[in-house]
């Protein structure tokens, strides 16, 4: 019944995004002939580079999910967790193992990060988890660049960022984004399939809703903390190999973050498909107003668009589009 | 019933303080034997909770800790274990006001009650097998969100869930809260069962007397951190102090609200 009303809702907002923009756009800017295949060319490169920011979202979705924190420091993890992936491949490591070695880094933090701070916080307010993890996110950023220094590095995947084109010629794909949609699209899989039927996954769901219900069936606590802190590691660190080999290894990754909360307030916190689906809407979104609406308003639209579309639906579904339901018993 | 058999849990003594500062528990000691039903009375803020809490583990995440005393689970300390161990040993808390997990479906509500147990997917098949046994509304309910059930049905999957890691020793707290009598009448004859053919030892801590008492072997009764009284529950439902504070039965029979005097009321200010 659920996945039923989710797909309702993706072919809506599918409808939405290829037809009634366009029409609108078309209309307004008085064309009588619409250039489809330009058209098209745009909304794919914004659904791609939504992919992006999905992948960011996500990170956030899964330590919310399962903890019911909003981690203010995935940012800083994907800065760290890429920072360190160069830093081991410039030290001569091969790249698969420097993945490999940067895996069982996440892993670490996420050890120390439960040690040191959120087992002496249990059972305390959201809002103090959620300040220290600003507290995490400064201490990393700090870290991770002391340790491995703070220029721009190159991370090359290897990758093709050839433009190919297909349609017969008539729309430009970057080759280097549909990788990065395909990635996503497996992560996402795997990941719904986790939550949903696997016993970890369930514990990480029962600890979202219930902290003290969760300990009191005998689920550990810490376990399930170090999983989770680990998976969102893992999922920030294919996040940082992404956009780090697009923009290069920076301080500015951190900052990529911010880009994904409107992708959070679009598809909900809790939900990761909502975490894609709200990447694609942001991405195509923007990159569409940008292209068709702003030179109607003056342009530097794609800037705040996301911020505004968040803005909308905090006021009419404040739960997201796939956000686990607000349950008030009356 | 005798208290002379050796007990499955023994609270000796213990002294527990919240915050480094409150102190809740001032010196209690109980004796729950192997396969009874122990009700643990009294009135709001006496205790019952916390002592439910000492066994069970759950009072570190409330930052509370046992000072004094100890707590014996099979001749084993257990007053420093987390709760995910002493779940492991087969002591297991159902807390009061049902915390049910609420965005997962009932089904997956006692499967994570199954997440101690051991010996894969057919040991759990065979608890929820026994679990819709025991409950069968919960069988009909098994794919509805749990936020989205009745505080009956709630009651029941808390229960429910426990018995997922086959408990020896349920510790309940308040299972009548906020339910309708006759629904109370139910949950405690299922306990009851689950006593007599699963050989489930309870410890329950309840406001209701009347129905605790009756369904009891064994009965304690606290009144500000301490035990005030105990006896066989047979005793103590027909003890006259018993009567009067906790079943509202005086000598005269039962109290009419209407004859009893109230106070002349005051003079107030502006009339």
């Amino acid at each position: 019944m659920r996945i039923e009303r989710d797909i309702i809702y993706i072919i809506l907002a599918f409808i939405v995004l290829m037809v009634v923009v366009p029409w609108t756009a078309g209309q307004l800017s008085d064309q009588i002939f619409f250039n489809w295949p330009f058209f098209f060319e745009v909304a794919i490169g914004g659904l791609l580079s939504g992919v992006m920011y999905s992948l960011i979202a996500l990170g956030f979705v899964l330590i919310f999910k399962a903890s019911g924190v909003f981690n203010f420091s995935q940012g800083a993890i994907v800065l760290f967790a890429a920072l360190t992936l160069v830093g081991l491949h410039g030290l001569g490591l091969p790249m698969w193992l420097a993945i490999v070695a940067t895996m069982g880094v996440m892993f670490l933090l996420a050890v120390s990060i439960e040690r040191l701070v959120l087992s002496k916080l249990v059972n305390q307010e959201p809002i103090i988890l959620f300040m220290a993890t600003i507290g995490i996110a400064y201490f990393l950023d700090g870290f991770g660049q002391t340790l491995w220094g703070s220029e721009v590095k190159v991370l090359s995947l290897g990758i093709s960022e050839a433009p190919g084109f297909y349609f017969d010629g008539q729309i430009l794909i970057n080759d280097f984004d549909l990788f990065a949609a395909g990635i996503a699209a497996v992560m996402v899989v795997g990941l719904s399939i986790f939550f949903q039927y696997t016993r970890i996954g369930r514990a990480l769901r029962a600890v979202a809703d219930d902290h003290q219900a969760a300990l009191s069936v005998g689920i550990p606590l810490k376990h399930i903390w170090i999983i989770v802190w680990t998976v969102a590691g893992l999922v920030g660190l294919v996040a940082g190999m992404m956009w780090g080999s697009k923009m290069g290894v920076q301080f500015a990754l951190s900052l990529i973050a911010l880009k994904a909360l409107p992708v959070l307030i679009l598809g909900g916190f809790t939900s990761v498909p909502g975490a894609i689906i709200g990447g694609l809407i942001i991405g195509a979104g923007e990159k569409l107003a940008e292209v068709f609406l702003a030179p109607m308003i003056g342009g530097g639209i794609e800037e705040w668009f996301a911020y505004m579309l968040a803005l909308l639906f905090l006021v009419f579904r404040p739960q997201g589009l796939f956000g686990e339901k607000i349950i008030e018993r009356v | 019933m005798s208290n002379q058999d050796t007990p499955l849990l023994q609270i000796n003594n213990i002294e527990v303080i919240y915050d480094h500062v409150i102190l809740v528990l001032k010196g209690v000691s109980l004796n729950v034997p192997k396969g009874s039903i122990i009700a643990l009375l009294g009135a709001n803020g006496a205790g019952k909770s916390t002592t439910l809490k000492s066994i069970s583990g759950l009072l570190g995440a409330e930052r509370g800790v046992v000072t004094k005393g100890n707590i014996l689970y099979k001749d084993q300390q257990v007053e420093s274990q987390s709760p995910a161990d002493l779940v492991d040993h087969g002591v297991i808390q159902v807390m009061e006001g049902r915390h049910c997990f609420e965005h997962l479906t009932i089904e997956e509500n006692l499967l994570t009650g199954a997440y101690t147990l051991s010996g894969g997917r057919k040991a759990v098949a065979k608890n929820l097998e026994m679990v819709y046994q025991y409950f069968p509304r919960l069988a009909e309910r098994r794919k509805s969100q749990a936020g989205y059930t009745s505080g009956g049905e709630q009651q029941m999957c808390a229960v429910g869930r426990a018995l997922m890691s086959n408990p020896e020793m349920i510790l309940l707290d308040e299972p009548s809260m906020g339910l309708a009598p006759q629904l109370v009448e139910d949950i405690f004859e299922i306990i009851k069962q689950l006593n007599e053919q699963e050989g489930v030892t309870f410890l329950l801590a309840e406001q209701n007397t009347n129905i605790a008492l009756r369904y009891s072997d064994f009965g304690y009764i606290m009144e500000n951190g301490r035990i005030v009284m105990e006896g066989l529950a047979s005793e103590l439902a027909e003890n006259e102090d018993v009567k009067e504070f906790y079943l509202g039965i005086s000598k005269e029979g039962k109290k009419n609200f209407r004859n009893v005097k109230n106070y002349r009321r005051r003079k107030r200010w502006l009339t």
